[in-house]
């Protein structure tokens, strides 16, 4: 994967920057393509899925739907790699992710259904220290943007996360979209708990990413509100 | 993957865990006290006789190390587990052997390094000389990274299973074996008169051929736990 910082390719009208003053920032990666080739998954005895084939492009996202149980999850965490798939591969740009290891890992910011903070610390140290752990450290000025943008106040944000409720514990993890430069999101069931207006914000920044050449898959089993040239639809249950 | 990111990602976890164990210091002392009041009990169950409870004093004091060091195993990836920030670490754009290299650092840290820094308190207990004492610390900082190494792929190998802690108990302890005999087989001999230099090589052989091996046995389990 090359280093190569690209411009931006897509022009953005200008009022879209004061919205989303992160858009700017151009993704450092050539092709952008990530293809599902004939997988295959099982859990126990059960086939979830098999011969799936699915291919996402820069600028668009894959909404995956499906009944409980019918193997969403476990889509996402083959697409992340934290799950091998039984039969089949995941390519990124071509290339294996199972090959690709840690550059592969080095394309995406991954939220699963655990929203991965820890409860004894601040929401801002959650940000901090998740997105330092990433490899992508950002300020304290940085993380607090991002809270506020997903609408955490201020006083949020030096609390104990312990403290917070399940819609606020999502947003504080949910806060990563907005420091995060990886062309790749995968996100699993981002909107459960969130109130309307957080979906709303979620969703213009999914808006955001897309529009800045970035690619999404998002298991959900709400209805995305993104133009629908972005969007392709994946039914497992069928 | 260049070495200064790796680094910085071996830092990173090491800070935070090191936070974290100091919002939660009951947690991280609690391993540290129950070392105190064993090694303490026995000069009690035994009785002051001076001949006896020297002759005993390495053995006991490696015991209770070596138990501290197992009590306190479960929260090398349990918590992180429960609450997704172990899918976290492994995304990470970092061999995941790194991520448990910096996690036993950690562990070692929280756990390991103060049953150092008190031994030689508690080996005063048992009457032990000042030359002992220094090798009692010197094995225990050679044997104490090695028993967190180990117990790493213990804990790891036991992630999501109910009533793990004395599951990890049974896989760990048999592999503890070799590490306490060498320990206080070095304070003992160093006792006699006889140096505890070949123990504490044998520690230190150990100790590498731990951090050689147990990180990539560890990622191995870590990565099962999560699939």
């Amino acid at each position: 994967m090359s280093g190569k910082v690209y411009p931006r390719l897509y022009p953005c009208p200008l009022f879209f920057h004061a919205l989303f003053p992160y858009s700017r920032r151009a993704l450092s990666v050539e092709l952008l393509m990530l293809q599902a080739v004939s997988l295959r998954c099982s859990r126990g005895e059960r086939r979830l899925f098999s011969d799936l084939n699915v291919k996402v492009e820069r600028g668009s996202l894959l909404a995956v739907v499906g009944e409980n149980g019918s193997g969403k999850t476990s889509l996402l965490r083959i697409f992340s790699g934290l799950l091998p798939p039984e039969q089949g591969s995941v390519l990124w740009d071509g290339q294996d992710i199972h090959q690709l290891k840690e550059l592969y890992s080095g394309q995406l910011t991954y939220i699963g259904h655990l929203n991965g903070i820890k409860d004894d610390l601040t929401p801002l140290e959650n940000v901090t220290s998740s997105m330092s752990l990433a490899g992508e450290a950002c300020s304290n000025n940085g993380a607090k943007e991002a809270l506020e943008a997903i609408g955490l106040k201020r006083p949020i944000h030096h609390l104990p996360s312990k403290v917070l409720s399940q819609g606020q514990k999502r947003r504080v993890a949910l806060a990563r979209l907005w420091l995060s430069t990886r062309p790749l999101w995968l996100l699993d069931e981002p909107f459960t708990s969130l109130d309307t207006a957080a979906t709303t914000v979620v969703t213009q920044r999914l808006h955001a990413h897309l529009h800045r050449g970035g690619l999404a898959v998002v298991v959900t089993h709400q209805e995305v509100a993104l133009p629908s040239e972005t969007v392709q639809r994946l039914n497992l249950t069928e | 993957m260049s070495g200064a990111s790796m680094w910085e990602a071996i830092g990173g976890i090491v800070r935070r865990d090191l936070l974290l164990a100091m919002r939660r210091r009951s947690d991280a002392a609690m391993s540290v006290f129950f070392l105190v009041i064993v090694v303490s009990l026995f000069p009690l169950g035994v009785g002051p006789e001076p001949a006896v409870l020297r002759t005993i004093g390495p053995g006991v004091l490696w015991v209770a190390a070596l138990l501290a060091c197992l009590l306190s195993l479960g929260r090398v990836f349990t918590a992180d587990y429960l609450d997704g920030v172990l899918e976290q670490m492994v995304l990470i754009p970092q061999p995941l052997a790194v991520l448990v290299v910096a996690k036993v650092l950690g562990h070692w840290l929280i756990s390991g390094l103060p049953v150092v820094l008190l031994s030689p308190l508690l080996g005063l207990q048992f009457g032990l000389s000042g030359e002992s004492l220094g090798v009692l610390v010197m094995s225990l900082l050679l044997g104490t990274p090695t028993l967190s190494m180990i117990g790493a792929i213990g804990a790891a190998l036991v992630l999501g299973v109910r009533g793990s802690g004395l599951l990890v108990a049974l896989l760990v302890l048999p592999l503890y074996v070799p590490i306490l005999i060498f320990g206080a087989g070095a304070v003992t001999s160093s006792m006699a008169g006889i140096g505890g230099e070949a123990n504490l090589s044998l520690l230190g052989a150990c100790l590498v051929l731990s951090l050689f091996l147990a990180p990539w046995a560890t990622a191995a389990a870590v990565r099962i736990a999560l699939e």
